[in-house]
This record gives structure tokens, C-alpha cells and sequence, in this order.
């Protein structure tokens, strides 16, 4: 007698729970499109003259770009340098093969955790707030976001460290800060590095809307240039933008695979 | 290069893990200056235990060990990297890190001699830099000075983690399995090299291993663990072949005793 497959119930036969959820979802997007007016103010005229507007650009714009779109490199390398050395003792602190106290490590991870829940928006509008207008609330601001997201990246590249030459590090008679310096640091460096790089090249992108919120760099001249309805400029600020994330992601992602 | 240094004393230790498992039963072992001491039994016997109780990467429950009379279970700080620095260990994995180069990795071993902030800037002695030098061609690998550790075989990479142990200049080398990983041909190098170390130096060495052959071939004592405690502890003159079938009987069969006859067997 020839075999046969084993008999599956109606359920999974029909795929009965994977297309139940698939039409909710269905339902649940035409639901909140409706609730946020998606497609009901949309002007076709406005959108055509955007859009003429900007594609002939201002080139006589572009040396009034220059010196914000530095600003908002320097900004960005400056709070990434800042955010992620600062990330390094915490880590450390974080990891459970450095510091085996679970107490410690708790309540240092649940004070990262929570200041890694805030957006970079978030964190502009704060210090423009309290420093106040210019490239330092952007700074300020990146610096803690990059602090954030590399304590995350760095402290899980520590616990899966080999564990191997912590062993011998601590067999030979080295102290904590030893065995960190020869043990820990030499495997992971490669990795921070490209923690770093990752997180310049995000940083470049953030940086280029914070001057939004007045927190330096070009995203203020993103503001302005579209107050004026000038999209002729707005096109050229955000050409330049294209331009030097493209040209940073380049560098970045060759770097990167040079150092793995 | 040691006066009578390199002796251990392990007093009725023992050591039971936090789940119940018993790891160490009341182990007495007097290892004198010089011995070459080979720990042989079963996997879970207690070897690696009970080598790691004696530099206390592992903590012992009772009992204490004295190290040239220093009580290694009872040192914390200082006291402890002290006695760890003239302890040298070499591990089954090697345990080196393997992005660094083996200068790095050989000058590694001589952490316990210096502060932390001027090993982290590089800041060695000239005398150091020519003691990683000298340890290097000791095991023959002056030449992969600037090779980084992942890019040797096995056996090279056995021998570098010698030379770091040497940067320690230790009276006791501890090796936990050092051979198991290895080939016939380079378990016969790395094990001559540590008998160099015993008959040249004087250094007291303590081996697992699984291979009674490359007992039977090495060393100047054996002592056999099984569930944690020793059943067996002999000098080399005393051993008879026959004594191991105590040890590996729970293993089902004999194959180990043919590992006698020919130490590359294993």
C-alpha cells in the first residue's frame, strides 16, 4: 500500500489563524488611516509645485550650505566621540563576566535602558531648553544618544567575549583592571570601533534635523528655506545632506569591513 | 632558579558545588619542589577541580592548600595575585587571545608585575621585552613573534601559552589537559618542553590528563581521582600498569591500558 501523509486538522490545513490575523490587520490599518486622515488633505496642486519647484535647484545656494553642513559633521563626530567613551565604564559595569554583583548590573542597566528609551528629537528639544539655541544642545543631545546605544552594542560584545584569556588573565595573578586591559579590551576593540563608526553614520543623519529644533547645523536652513517656500533652496539642503550621508556611509562601511 | 620553592600542600579539601554535586572529597596531596605530578582519571573525576582549587580559580569548600606555605585559600587582594603569579597555568584551549599578537599575548603573562595604567600604555621594561624574547625561542617561536594567535596550529598556540606562563618565572606549573586537543607528533613537543622546564628549572609541574601512557612516560608521580576522591597515589616507581584498572573501570573497558605500550596512541 502506497503511504500517505499524515492528516492535518481544518485549522492548519486552511492556514486558519495566519489568514485571521492577516485580515485584522487588514482591518486594523484602513481603521487607523481613517482615524488619522490619511489622504484627506492632500492637495495635488501643492504637491506639483513642491515638486517643480525643486527640481531646478538654487545652485547659487550652495556656499551659504557649506559652512552648516560642516557644522553638522563636527557636531555629529563630537557628540558620537563624547557618547561613546563615556559608554565604556558602563558597559564594563553592565557585563555580567566583569561584574558578577546581579544588583549592581540590575540597576545600572535599568538607568541605560531608560535613558536609552528617549528619541534624539527628544533629547534636542530638552537641551535647547535648558543650554539653549546653537550647536551645543545638538551636541549635547547626540552625545547622549550615542552614549546609549553604544553601552547597549558594548556590553553584549563583553559578555560573549571568549572567556578563555580572562581565565588565564586571572590565573597569572592580574586584578580586575588587568584583566580587562588584556583580556577583555584586546577582544572587543575591533568591535568598537565599528560600534563607533555604525554610530557616527547615524548620528550624521540625526544631526542633519536637529537644527530643526535650533540645535545647530543645517536642519535649521531645512526650516527656514521651507517657511520661505523657497523649495528651490530646500533642494539644494537636501541634495547637500544626501550627499554627505552617502559619502559617510561609504567611508564608514569600507572601514568597517577592514576592520572585521 | 627557585630555592626549594614549588611546594603544595592540600589539606583535607574538599569541595561541593552550589547544586549538591560533590567536586573534591577530602583530597590530602603533599607535592614537593620538583615533582612532576600527573593527575589522571574519568571525565567529572575532579581533575580540573581540583588543579583549579590549587590557584583558586575555583574556591574549595573546606580544607585549605598552602602554597610554600602561603594559604592560597584564605589570601584575597593582593595577597592572592601574589601567590596566583608563582602559579603558573596552562589550559586545554589555550586560552589565548586570539586577535592579539604573540608578543602581546606571552608578554600577557607578566600582568602580576606591574600596575595596571602603565600595562594598559604598553609601558614594559626593556628586561621584559627580552624575557618574552628569550621564553619565545625557549619553545621555538621567536619567529611568529608579530604573528597574531589565531593564525598558529594548535600545537604553536599550546607552546605560546607556555611562554606566557614562563613570563610569570612561577616555581609551579599547573596544566590542565594541555595535550588533549593535540596531535601525537606536538603532545610529544609540548610535553617535552615542560619536562625541560622540570629537570632545567626545578619548576614543580601538575598535569591531567586522560592518556596513562604519556603518564607512565612523564612523570615522577601519579595519583588517580575518582568521584573526587584519590584512590591512587604513587611514585613512578611503584606504578604498576595494572593499578589503573581501579581508575578507568567505570569506563567499561581497558582501552586505556593499551595506551601504555605507546604513548602516541592516545
Amino acid at each position: 500500500m502506497a503511504q500517505s501523509l499524515p492528516k492535518r486538522s481544518m485549522m492548519k490545513e486552511w492556514h486558519i489563524i495566519g489568514f485571521t490575523i492577516f485580515l485584522f490587520l487588514v482591518f486594523a490599518v484602513i481603521l487607523s488611516a481613517q482615524a488619522t486622515g490619511v489622504g484627506q488633505e492632500f492637495s495635488a496642486d501643492q504637491f506639483i509645485d513642491l515638486w517643480t519647484k525643486m527640481a531646478s535647484p538654487d545652485w547659487s545656494y550652495i556656499p551659504a550650505v557649506i559652512t552648516p553642513l560642516l557644522q553638522t559633521i563636527q557636531m555629529a563626530i563630537v557628540g558620537t566621540l563624547i557618547g561613546c567613551v563615556a559608554a565604556i565604564p558602563v558597559a564594563l559595569v553592565s557585563a555580567s563576566n566583569i561584574v558578577r554583583n546581579s544588583f549592581v548590573r540590575g540597576i545600572v542597566r535599568f538607568i541605560m535602558n531608560l535613558v536609552r528609551s528617549i528619541p534624539e528629537m527628544l533629547l534636542a528639544a530638552l537641551f535647547v531648553a535648558v543650554v539653549g539655541i546653537g550647536a551645543l544642545s545638538g551636541v549635547l543631545a547626540l552625545s547622549v544618544f550615542s552614549f546609549g546605544m553604544m553601552f547597549k552594542l558594548l556590553y553584549e560584545a563583553i559578555e560573549t567575549v571568549d572567556e578563555g584569556p580572562i581565565e588565564a588573565m586571572r590565573a597569572a595573578g592580574g586584578n580586575r583592571n588587568q584583566v580587562i586591559i588584556f583580556a577583555v579590551i584586546p577582544q572587543v576593540l575591533n568591535q568598537y570601533l565599528s560600534f563607533f563608526l555604525y554610530t557616527l553614520e547615524i548620528n550624521v543623519r540625526a544631526s542633519a534635523v536637529l537644527g530643526y529644533l535650533g540645535a545647530g547645523g543645517i536642519g535649521l536652513y531645512l526650516n527656514t528655506t521651507l517657511e520661505m517656500f523657497r523649495y528651490d533652496r530646500t533642494s539644494v539642503v537636501i541634495l547637500a545632506i544626501l550627499v554627505v550621508v552617502v559619502l559617510v556611509d561609504a567611508l564608514s562601511n569600507k572601514l568597517r569591513e577592514a576592520l572585521s | 632558579m627557585t630555592e626549594n620553592k614549588g611546594n603544595i600542600e592540600i589539606k583535607n579539601v574538599s569541595k561541593v558545588y552550589p547544586n549538591g554535586t560533590i567536586g573534591l572529597k577530602d583530597i590530602n596531596l603533599d607535592i614537593k619542589q620538583g615533582e612532576f605530578v600527573m593527575i589522571v582519571g574519568l571525565s567529572g573525576s575532579g581533575k580540573s577541580t581540583l588543579l583549579r582549587a590549587i590557584n583558586r580559580l575555583h574556591d574549595v569548600t573546606e580544607g585549605e592548600i598552602l602554597i610554600d606555605g602561603q594559604n592560597i585559600t584564605k589570601a584575597t587582594g593582593d595577597k592572592l595575585h601574589k601567590i596566583r603569579r608563582s602559579t603558573a597555568m596552562i589550559f586545554q584551549n589555550y586560552n589565548l587571545v586570539k586577535t592579539s599578537s604573540v608578543y602581546r599575548n606571552v608578554m600577557s603573562g607578566r600582568v602580576g608585575y606591574y600596575p595596571a595604567w602603565k600595562a594598559a600604555l604598553g609601558l614594559f621594561t626593556k628586561e621584559d621585552q627580552e624575557m618574552v624574547k628569550t621564553n619565545l625561542s625557549r619553545v621555538n617561536l621567536l619567529d611568529k613573534y608579530y604573528v597574531k594567535a589565531r593564525d598558529l596550529s594548535g600545537g604553536q598556540q599550546q607552546r605560546v601559552g607556555i611562554a606566557r606562563a614562563l613570563m610569570q618565572e612561577p616555581s609551579v606549573i599547573l596544566a590542565d589537559e594541555p595535550v588533549s586537543g593535540l596531535d601525537p607528533k606536538t603532545t610529544k613537543q609540548v610535553m617535552n618542553d615542560l619536562k625541560k622546564l622540570n629537570e632545567e628549572d626545578g619548576m614543580t609541574i601538575v598535569l591531567n590528563v586522560h592518556s596513562i601512557g604519556l603518564a607512565l612516560k612523564y612523570s615522577s608521580r601519579i595519583v588517580g581521582l575518582k568521584d573526587g576522591r584519590i584512590i591512587y597515589d604513587k611514585p613512578i616507581e611503584e606504578v604498576d600498569k595494572r593499578d589503573f584498572k581501579e581508575i578507568y573501570r567505570e569506563a567499561g573497558d581497558d582501552s586505556h591500558l593499551d595506551a601504555g605500550d605507546d604513548v602516541e596512541a592516545d
